[in-house]
Formats: C-alpha cells, sequence, structure tokens
C-alpha cells in the first residue's frame, strides 16, 4: 500500500523470489511475481539434514519406533520357521497335544505381534504428525519475523500452498514412509546374512543386479525429485491464481474476465497437468523396474545356480532355499526404493518450506536496546533519505521535529512519500540515510515490538480478523476489558452501527470484515487504536471513506484524544487539519512548504493553492453561516 | 464420489488399459515361480544344461514383459488421474467462478481454495492409486478363494467366518474414519483461514505488536489440525493390525484343526501347506483393498467437499433465454427495490428504493456509513440480486438481460482496486482487451495516473504484485479507475473510489472525466464538494432513500443534505469568509 513512486527491488529475499537457476524473476528490476517455471536442481542434502532436525527432537519416539518395528518385522520371520515347525515335528507325526501347545504359543505371539503393530501405528502417526506441526509452527513463525517487504511482493496463495499442501505432502510420505523403510531395512539385512550364510557364491550372483539397481533408482529419484519440485511451485502458482481470483471474484465478475481467468488458470492447470503426469510416472515406475530387476536377477541365480548344481559344485536343496530367500530380498529391497522414491517428492515439498525458513527476518534488535515504558512524544526526523528500490528516491533529505503533544500534519498529492514517513517510522521499512529520533533517540535503538506497541497506527488499509468485533477491537490492547471495548467503541463512533448487527458486539466477522462497509471498519480500526492509548498517534488517511457526519463525530472524538498526544496525520481533506500545530506539505519526496495553516496561507504557495482547489474554487458558494469551526 | 466419476470419463481408454497392463505384471509374477521350477526339475535334475539356459533366458522375456506392463500401468495411470484431477479442478474453478457474491460469503475464500487444491489432490491421488490396484487385489482375492476351496472344502469354511468379519470391521472402521477426515479438512481451511489473514493484514499485526496473539491463534489450529489428523489416522492404524492378526488367527487355526484333519481324515500335508499359502494371499490381497478403502474414506471427505461447490445452485444466473441487445442508453431505474443479503436476518440493507437516471445523467449518492451505498450500486451489475422489486437498465429488467451484455456495458471501480498481479497495462486492459495503445493511454490519462506511470522504471510493462500492493492507495484507485475507464462503458460505476486521492488531484480527474465521458455515471462519494455538480444526488439512510435531487433543491428541501453541506462546506466557507 505505501510508498510513494517506487517498488521494491528485486529484493535480496533470494529463495522465495528467485526462478530457475537463482535469476530474480520477472522482467526487469521491477519483478517479483512468483512464475513457476522450472525448478533449479537444489541442494538436497542440505534439505534432509534441515529434515533430520525435526526428527532428531524425537529420538526417543523414533528409537521405540525403530526397536517396535524390529520385534515385528523379526516375529513376522519366526512365523513361517514355526508353521515348518509345526508339520515337521506334529502334523506329520500325528501329535495332537504338541500340536495345540504350539498353537497356544503362536496365538499368543500373534497377538503380541498386532498389540505391537497397533502401538507402533499409533506412535508414528503422532510422531510424523507432530513433526509436521512444528514445521507448520515453525514456517508461520518465520513467516512473523519477515519484514514488510517480503509479503508486499509475493502471491498470498503460494505462501498458503507451501503450509498446506506441501506439508500435507510431507506428512503423507512420512507416515507411509518412516516405518516402512526401517521394516524393509531390517528384513533386507536379515535376510542377507542368511543367503551369505547359505551360499556366498551364488548371493554374488545374486547381488549382481544390485549396482544396477542402485544406479536406476538415482537416475529414477532425480527424475522425480525434479518434477515434483516442479509439480509443488506449479501448485503453489495455481493456488496463487485461485486465491486472487477469489478474493477479486467482485472485480473478475464486473468486467466480466471469466473465461480469460478461465483461460489463465488452464494454461497453469495444464502444464500442472503435465509435470504431475511425470512426477507420477517417474514415482511409480520404481516399483516395477525393481521387480523387473529381482525377476531377472532370479533368471540369473535360476540359471547360474543350476549350471553349478549339475556340475555338482552346490545341492538342488540350497538352490530352492535360496531362491526363498531371494524371494525375500527382493519384496524389502523394492519396498525400500520405492519408499525412497516417495521420500524424493516429501524432500521436494521441504525444500519450499524451508525457503520460507531461510528468508531473513527482520534484523534482530541490538542487544542494548532500550524498552522504554512510555515516550513524551517528541519526533524528529533528520535528513532522511529512503528509496524501495535503488535508484528512485521517495524521500530526499527529510527533516522535521514534532514537540510532545503537537500534532503534525502530512499534506500533499498522492504519491509523494507521505506514507512512506510512516512506513519508516514504525520500522516497516529502514531508512537508507539519517536518523529518525523519538524523544531524542535513534529508533534504532529501541525494541521494535516496544517502539511500535507505544505508536497508535490507524492504516489506510484496514484490515479485521475473522473473529468478532469485540476481539478485533481488543486487538488494540489486549488486556482490555469488555467495558474498556466498549468505551473505545463508543468514541469512536462504532456503537452506534455495532448495536445494529445482530450479534452487536459478538458478530463474527470474515474475510478481512468483508462483511462490513469499509466505513464501519475504518471505525473499527480507530477504535482499535483509541483502545491502545498510545503516546504517539499516526493516522494515515483514516477516514477516507467514512461519511462527513461521521467523520465529525470521529474528529471530535480523535481531537480529544489527540490532546497530550503526538500525532502525525496524514489527510486529503484539509479541513480535517486546520488545527495543526505544524503543517507539511510534501512533494516528490521533499518537504517543500512547513508552518501553520495560517501561515501556509498567507504565503500563497503550495499549500494556499492546493487548499484553493479544494475550499476556494468558484463551486462553493460562500453563504453565510452560523456554525463555527467549533 | 460417484458423481466425481464422470471426469474419468474422456480418460476411459487409459482407465480399462491401466489395470490391464497390471494383469501383465501379475502373469510374469505368478510364472516365474513355474519356470524357476521347470529348471529345478527339468534342468538340474536332468542334467539338462540347454534347457536351464533356455528357460533362463525365458524368463528374462518374461521379466521384461513384466515390466512393459507395471511400467505401461503406471503411465497409463498416471494420465488419467492426473487428468481426471485437472478436469476436475477447472471444472471447480469454473463453478466458483459462476459463483455470485453471496454464495462467496457463504462458503468463505479459503476453504474454496483449499478445496480447489488440496481436496482435489487428494482424489487425484485416490484415482491413481486405484487404478494400480483395482486388478491385482481382486485378481490375487479370487483366485485364492477359488484355489483354496479347490484344495479342501472343510478348511475353506473358515473363510466363511474370516472374510465377513474382516470386511464388517472395513465397513465400521470406514465410517467412523469418515467424519474425522471430513474434520480434517476443515482444519486445513481454518488453517488457512489464519494464514490468509496474517499475510494480507501483516501491517495490522506487526503495527500493534501482535504477533505473538497470532502465533497462539495459528498454534492453536495447528493443533487441531495434528489432533483431528492423529485421531483420523488412528482406526487406520487399528485396522491394519487387526487384520494382521485375523490372518495370523486363521492360519493358526488352519494348522491346528489341519492337524486335526490329517490325523483323522488322513489329509496330505502339502495340502496343509498349499493351503495356508493360498489363505496369506487371500488375506494380503483384502489388506490391499482396505488400505485403498482407508484412502477412499480421506478422498470420500474431499469428494464431499468438492460436490458441495459444484452442487451449489449460482444464486445469480444467466437467464435462459437472456436478452443480448446491447446497452446503448444507459437509462437506469430503481422499483420499490429492497434488498437483504444472506444470513442478516430480517434486516433490510435497501428498503422500497425508487429513482429514475435518464442516459448520461450523472449521479451523486451520499450518506452515512453502513447507508446502502454500496450495496445499491451493486445490483446494478448483478452482483447481487434484488429481494423485491425490480432494477431496469434501458427499460429491461436487470434478470432478463444476459449478463455478458450487462455486465460488458458497465464500468466499476470499487472500493477496494483489487488490482492482479501482472503488468500495469494489463491491468488497464482487463476492462478492454481490445483497446489499443492509445486508448489505454488515454485512460491513464483521465485517471490521472499517467505521468506516475511514466516515471516507473518499466512504465506501463511494471509489475505490480499481489493486488498491486507496490502501489499506495491513491495509485491503486487511479489503476482501477483507469481500467474502468478503458472499457468506454455506457454506465460508469464509482463507488467511492477516490477516497485515498488527493483533492486537488481528485477535481482535476472528475473534470476530465466528464470531459470525455458522456455516459452515465453512479458516483459514491462522503464530499460533497465533489458531488455538487452531480445532476441528481440521492440521499441514503439506513437503507431508505431519504431524498433525491440536485444540489440546489436539496439545499432547499433536504434537512440531512443541509446538515451535510454545513458541516463540510460551512465551516470552511464560514473560515473562509472571516479571512
Amino acid at each position: 500500500m505505501p510508498h510513494g513512486r517506487g517498488e521494491r527491488d528485486a529484493s535480496p529475499y533470494s529463495g522465495l523470489h528467485r526462478g530457475p537457476g537463482g535469476l530474480p524473476l520477472g522482467p526487469g528490476p521491477m519483478g517479483h511475481a512468483f512464475l513457476g517455471s522450472p525448478i533449479k536442481p537444489r541442494n538436497t542434502v542440505n534439505t534432509v539434514r534441515k529434515l533430520w532436525k525435526y526428527f532428531r527432537s524425537h529420538t526417543l519416539h523414533l528409537a521405540t519406533i525403530f526397536v517396535l518395528v524390529m520385534i515385528t518385522s523379526l516375529s513376522a520371520l519366526v512365523g513361517p520357521y514355526l508353521i515348518g515347525k509345526a508339520i515337521d515335528n506334529f502334523i506329520i507325526p500325528k501329535n495332537f497335544p504338541g500340536l495345540s501347545s504350539l498353537v497356544i504359543f503362536m496365538v499368543v505371539l500373534y497377538l503380541g505381534n498386532s498389540l505391537l503393530l497397533w502401538l507402533q501405528g499409533r506412535l508414528t502417526a503422532k510422531t510424523v504428525q507432530k513433526i509436521i506441526f512444528e514445521m507448520r509452527k515453525e514456517a508461520f513463525d518465520a513467516l512473523q519475523n519477515l519484514p514488510v517487504r517480503f509479503f508486499d511482493g509475493i502471491l498470498h496463495g503460494d505462501l498458503m500452498s507451501r503450509v498446506t499442501n506441501d506439508l500435507d505432502n510431507i506428512s503423507n510420505s512420512l507416515s507411509m514412509g518412516v516405518t516402512q523403510i526401517f521394516s524393509s531395512l531390517i528384513t533386507l539385512i536379515g535376510t542377507v546374512i542368511v543367503m551369505l550364510w547359505l551360499s556366498p557364491v551364488l548371493t554374488g550372483i545374486s547381488m549382481i543386479v544390485t549396482p544396477l539397481t542402485f544406479l536406476c533408482t538415482q537416475a529414477v529419484s532425480r527424475q522425480t525429485r525434479k518434477y515434483f519440485s516442479e509439480n509443488q511451485t506449479i501448485l503453489g502458482e495455481l493456488n496463487g491464481l485461485v486465491e486472487e481470483n477469489i478474493s477479486g471474484l467482485k472485480v473478475v465478475k464486473i468486467f466480466s474476465r471469466e473465461e480469460k481467468e478461465r483461460e489463465k488458470f488452464h494454461v497453469v492447470n495444464e502444464r500442472l497437468r503435465d509435470t504431475s503426469i511425470r512426477a507420477q510416472i517417474y514415482s511409480g515406475i520404481v516399483g516395477p523396474l525393481m521387480n523387473t530387476l529381482n525377476n531377472a536377477s532370479f533368471a540369473l541365480v535360476g540359471g547360474f545356480g543350476g549350471w553349478l548344481a549339475i556340475q555338482k559344485v552346490i545341492t538342488v536343496g540350497t538352490i530352492a532355499s535360496f531362491i526363498t530367500y531371494s524371494r525375500q530380498f527382493s519384496r524389502p529391497l523394492s519396498e525400500l526404493a520405492t519408499n525412497l522414491n516417495m521420500l524424493q517428492s516429501a524432500i521436494a515439498s521441504a525444500e519450499r518450506i524451508f525457503q520460507i525458513l531461510d528468508e531473513p527476518p527482520e534484523p534482530p534488535d541490538p542487544p542494548d536496546a532500550e524498552e522504554p515504558e512510555r515516550l513524551r512524544g517528541e519526533v524528529e526526523f533528520r535528513n532522511v533519505s529512503f528509496s524501495y528500490r535503488e535508484g528512485v528516491p521517495v524521500l530526499e533529505n527529510v527533516s522535521f521535529h514534532v514537540q510532545p503533544g503537537q500534532m503534525v500534519a502530512l499534506v500533499g498529492p498522492t504519491g509523494a512519500g507521505k506514507t512512506t514517513i510512516v512506513n519508516l517510522l514504525t520500522r516497516f521499512y529502514d531508512i537508507d540515510s539519517g536518523t529518525i529520533l523519538i524523544d531524542g533517540k535513534d529508533i534504532r535503538t529501541i525494541k521494535r515490538d516496544i517502539l511500535r506497541s507505544l505508536l497508535g497506527i490507524v492504516l489506510q488499509d484496514t484490515y479485521l480478523f475473522s473473529e468478532s468485533i469485540r476481539e478485533n477491537i481488543r486487538y488494540g490492547r489486549l488486556s482490555a476489558t469488555d467495558e474498556e471495548v466498549e468505551e473505545a467503541a463508543r468514541l469512536a463512533h462504532a456503537e452506534s452501527f455495532i448495536l445494529k448487527l445482530p450479534e452487536g458486539y459478538d458478530t463474527f466477522l470474515f474475510d478481512g470484515g468483508k462483511n462490513l462497509s469499509q466505513g464501519q471498519r475504518q471505525l473499527l480500526a480507530i477504535a482499535r487504536a483509541i483502545l491502545a492509548d498510545p503516546a504517539i498517534l499516526i493516522l494515515d488517511e483514516a477516514t477516507s471513506n467514512v461519511d462527513i457526519r461521521t467523520e465529525k463525530y470521529i474528529q471530535s472524538a480523535m481531537r480529544r484524544l489527540m490532546s497530550g498526544r503526538t500525532s502525525l496525520v496524514i489527510a486529503h481533506r484539509l479541513s480535517t487539519i486546520r488545527h495543526a500545530d505544524m503543517i507539511l506539505v510534501i512533494q516528490e519526496g521533499k518537504v517543500i512548504e512547513r508552518g501553520t495553516h495560517e501561515e501556509l496561507l498567507q504565503k500563497k504557495g503550495s499549500y494556499y493553492r492546493l487548499y484553493m482547489s479544494q475550499f476556494g474554487g468558484e463551486s462553493l458558494p460562500r453563504i453565510p453561516l452560523s456554525v463555527e469551526g467549533e | 464420489m460417484r458423481k466425481l466419476f464422470v471426469y474419468l470419463k474422456p480418460y476411459w481408454k487409459m482407465v480399462i488399459l491401466a489395470p490391464l497392463l497390471m494383469v501383465g505384471e501379475v502373469i510374469c509374477d505368478l510364472t516365474q515361480p513355474t519356470l524357476l521350477a521347470r529348471i529345478v526339475d527339468q534342468g538340474i535334475v536332468r542334467g539338462d544344461i540347454e534347457l536351464v539356459g533356455k528357460t533362463g533366458v525365458l524368463m528374462v522375456g518374461v521379466a521384461l514383459l513384466g515390466m512393459m506392463g507395471g511400467v505401461g500401468c503406471t503411465i497409463a495411470a498416471s494420465i488419467a488421474s492426473q487428468g481426471f484431477g485437472t478436469d476436475l479442478r477447472s471444472a471447480v474453478f469454473q463453478k466458483a467462478q459462476s459463483f455470485s457474491l453471496a454464495n462467496v460469503d457463504a462458503f468463505k475464500p479459503s476453504t474454496l481454495i483449499t478445496r480447489i487444491t488440496n481436496d482435489i489432490t487428494q482424489l487425484q491421488h485416490l484415482v491413481l492409486m486405484t487404478l494400480r490396484i483395482v486388478v491385482r487385489a481382486p485378481l490375487l482375492f479370487i483366485g485364492g478363494i477359488i484355489m483354496a476351496i479347490s484344495i479342501n472344502g472343510k478348511l475353506s469354511s473358515l473363510l466363511m467366518i474370516t472374510i465377513p468379519v474382516q470386511v464388517g470391521v472395513f465397513f465400521y472402521l470406514m465410517k467412523r474414519g469418515f467424519p474425522l477426515f471430513v474434520l480434517v479438512q476443515q482444519k486445513i481451511d481454518k488453517v488457512n483461514t489464519i494464514l490468509r489473514e496474517n499475510l494480507a493484514g501483516v501491517r495490522v499485526v506487526k503495527a500493534f505488536v501482535r504477533s505473538a496473539k497470532e502465533r497462539k491463534r495459528f498454534a492453536s489450529s495447528n493443533e487441531e489440525l495434528m489432533d483431528s489428523t492423529v485421531r483420523a489416522l488412528l482406526p487406520m492404524m487399528t485396522l491394519i493390525s487387526f487384520l494382521t492378526l485375523v490372518m495370523n488367527l486363521s492360519v493358526v487355526t488352519v494348522l491346528w484343526f489341519g492337524g486335526l484333519l490329517v490325523a483323522r481324515d488322513g489329509m496330505q500335508v502339502g495340502e496343509i501347506m498349499a493351503f495356508i499359502t493360498y489363505l496369506t494371499q487371500i488375506m494380503f490381497s483384502l489388506m490391499m483393498i482396505g488400505s485403498i478403502l482407508m484412502f477412499m474414506s480421506r478422498a470420500g471427505a474431499s469428494a464431499g467437499r468438492v460436490n458441495e461447490i459444484l452442487e451449489t445452485t449460482v444464486s445469480v444466473e444467466n437467464p435462459e433465454n437472456p436478452d443480448q441487445t446491447s446497452i446503448v442508453r444507459g437509462e437506469v431505474v430503481f422499483e420499490r427495490v429492497s434488498f437483504r443479503y444472506h444470513g442478516s436476518g430480517k434486516d433490510l440493507a435497501l428498503k422500497n428504493v425508487s429513482f429514475v437516471v435518464h442516459p448520461g445523467e450523472m449521479v451523486a449518492i451520499l450518506g452515512a456509513t453502513g447507508s446502502g451505498k454500496s450495496t445499491l450500486v451493486h445490483l446494478i451489475p448483478r452482483l447481487y440480486d434484488v429481494t423485491q422489486g425490480r432494477v431496469l437498465v434501458d427499460g429491461r429488467d436487470v434478470r432478463t438481460l444476459d449478463l455478458h451484455t450487462l455486465r460488458s456495458a458497465i464500468g466499476m471501480v470499487p472500493q477496494e482496486p483489487l488490482l492482479f498481479s501482472g503488468t500495469i497495462e494489463d491491468n488497464i486492459r482487463w476492462g478492454n482487451d481490445a483497446a489499443s495503445e492509445e486508448e489505454v493511454v488515454e485512460a491513464a490519462r483521465v485517471a490521472q495516473i499517467h505521468d506516475f506511470i511514466l516515471t516507473l522504471p518499466c512504465g506501463y510493462h511494471t509489475l505490480i504484485g499481489q493486488r498491486g500492493v507496490d502501489l499506495s492507495g491513491g495509485q491503486k484507485q487511479r489503476i482501477a479507475l483507469a481500467r474502468a475507464l478503458v472499457r468506454k462503458p455506457t454506465i460508469l460505476i464509482l463507488d467511492d473510489s477516490t477516497s485515498a486521492v488527493d483533492v486537488a488531484t481528485e477535481q482535476r480527474i472528475l473534470r476530465e472525466m466528464r470531459r470525455v465521458y458522456r455516459g452515465t455515471i453512479f458516483m459514491i462519494a462522503q464530499r460533497v464538494s465533489t458531488v455538487m455538480n452531480a445532476d441528481k444526488i440521492l440521499i441514503l439512510d439506513a437503507g431508505e432513500l431519504v431524498a433525491q435531487g440536485s444540489h440546489p433543491e436539496l439545499l432547499e428541501s433536504c434537512a440531512i443534505y443541509q446538515e451535510m453541506y454545513k458541516l463540510q462546506v460551512g465551516e470552511e466557507s464560514a473560515h473562509y469568509a472571516s479571512r
């Protein structure tokens, strides 16, 4: 919303704003739109390491899962052995009592096995979901710490897709993957040991294809990762498009743009289909490929083993058992390959989450940052220069001084840099050169949160949250009682409309307060600021969508609120600022005139012209009225 | 679920092909042991090296055939499932687009977004999994049963107990799982909502230092999501361990009974072994089907949510025989119009409003915050439909007109500019794709934004971010204005759309606009100075039209207007005069 003339530069926030090959997206330096184009190969090892960090804090759970998997896998291996025993020792000799006791033993064993399996499943589900919870939480926390600059150039839908769709993807892959990988590994190792014990030569032969297996998996995995990564990027882009379209549906309708937007959607949707088909194919063919390699190794063992048997090197019995085991060897191997391949998609998604986490946050407060409890309210800009984009200065060498309790008004054409001043004072952005002082202290030496909480800001864009009206007002000061909330609403002249709503203060707002008119939203924002009771008030076009009568009311409330406080007011309606202690006229990033209303009128400069265009014009009959200013 | 299957229809060839190819893989898997047996029984035992070699080659050949089947199945299933998802997504998106604002209000935007991406992804997954297993599992299951019965009828009667038990447990757990997964998707919606708010409201959160509160809010819905996911997954875990147990216990039972039968009826030991093999096969295939069914319950939850969108009756729809005669005059008549927002109880937002606007007139609408000004203008392009009464454009009820024809005659600048990501030119051209470059520039000039655009490094080709956040409020408003002007609409609606523009610029905009634009203008405004030159001023108060007339008329007769005038202009005049 803010700034004068410029846009942000292709920001230093590398990850999210970059496209393939790390190049800034979009044509020229203005570009920061999110375009889903092919992804550069990323550092998988790095991603896995970061992912592992989340697992590490659950070592105990994971170890328990591992032990459980070990027990259940081994008991699954014992089963066939016991069946053989039952047949050989009891059924063939027709020893029925012996059979009964073995059967009872097996029942107990299997009951235990299922119980452990159940526990293992529960524990895995809980652990994986906990990990996902932590990742989601950290992603949100990271977002909270990012500077405003970051949010000004990103498709919201894409960020949302990362926090929901990508995490969902990780959750799906992990909950299937973790135990299966464990159990495959255990079975695999066990089988290899037995095979080696049976015949090292045949083991060697059946392992001939293993490097091939490895290479194959590698090659496929690389593709899988690439396409999954692309898939998630495009999904994010699509989410962004949908989000824009839903949020802006009104405009889409007014301009009958449905067709065009649908085409845009189709293009992305088709691209999504193409990559997701590829991603699915690559992740899906690992299974059959492994199967084939296993069958091939089967043939090798059969053929070569047969030759060996004819040469009387090994016995037929050895081949028979060996084949049984190499069958057993192949299943976990292909499961392992499939699962590892599935994990590629999780890694692709994890990369997108870590990109958020890797964004540089707002620079931390200096260690000796001050935490003033209250402010006197003195504000000084000393030679402040600032640009959103290099080479396009928005503020140049701006200096002014506001004494505690004074009201200063900023006027000037749109885009002159008025809102930028607010952005700098609140440290949404940091200045390039010069100093901003509050109570004589450089604001960069004050803790950012403390600074902001001491300022009361009513922004141009009023944003409300999907909570009750009461909670939205309480946003100004969380400790406020219901009575205080209502008092603030009364002062802001919001109560009359609030009480007309079906559920009064408990009316639930949704979608940024879309169920209220813009004027009503502004009133709530003002109530919020009133409740915050700050030492310095900043009003940015606070009453632009409010009707005159309401504005009058608010102004009187504001005046009451402003007394004893420093206030910075940005206004287009000059009538609202006539009482200001100082008016700064800003044009093209510079303060070109300053003084009181009277002084500036007498000067007959820019302010005079601005004022005349608004009030002095021929359109305005000067009828005598008894209403005095106040 | 079933209703969504129609989206598989275009891919029916793939849908049939995938399982067929899978049969190839299954056959390959089944023949390998037989071939191996031949190597052992005929090759090795007889010392026939040639046969061993030949069979070995044959096995490799069969393996390759199996691979073709497996890979082919994967490809076919991928094409069918992703194609299905793509088509469904398009359909849902198109449907969501056709929603009236009232529909969107009822759904809430975040959930629409989740449904179009996340939910459809779930469905896509289900189709993929199903196509790859659909033949294999039942084949193994039926084959297993036949073989088991053929081996021993008595032992097979065991299946009559275990299979129904297992199927019963399936359905029980699925039924339990289903609502839990519905809950999971709802929780995802909630997480999405908070996330979306924090993205859009980042300045407010930072300004009021409420990041801790937002974190807490997010954490609680994040936790709810985690809990409900775990809760939904647990039945699945129970199912898997239960099925394993049943399988194992069946095997034990077979052993026991088999032992008995061997002892008493002289059953062969080899038969027991074979029976156990097939039993295991049956149970495995059941487990496969079970896991698919569990997956189905999550996908079923998603299907329900997607269907809800598809089945919603759009509250503003094109009439059956739309009147496509284009709107050229721009006359607008409200006849006793009343309007009530969905879900707002009995409160009428507009009450019995009637007025006539002649072609080319400029109408200003004044009124207190929340008095129904925006609502009134929203009825003209049918963003909402009237609750009572009629809105006529060029003498025809808007509900009989073709929506496209109606809206293409209207240019509207909403309160919030709602720009889209793209270049400035793209955004202006939104209004009219066919506009020449000169027309775009002309519109920007009238909106007093041209000069500013030229100061940007890429001029008209400058990209603007998510909803144009890079620009100041006034700049966004003026681009939105240019977007409406380039349309050269018959009716132009300005919904308080210059509120963030300074007064001098606003005056220039109005002057320029009146100079080049000849159509009907509706203008919502807060400032009397803005509306004094209007041909007609409508005064709204709590949804009622309390007065209408020109500035002098109203100044004469309308108390509310007098008060407004005095409040705003009065003090200035007085002040000015006193100087």
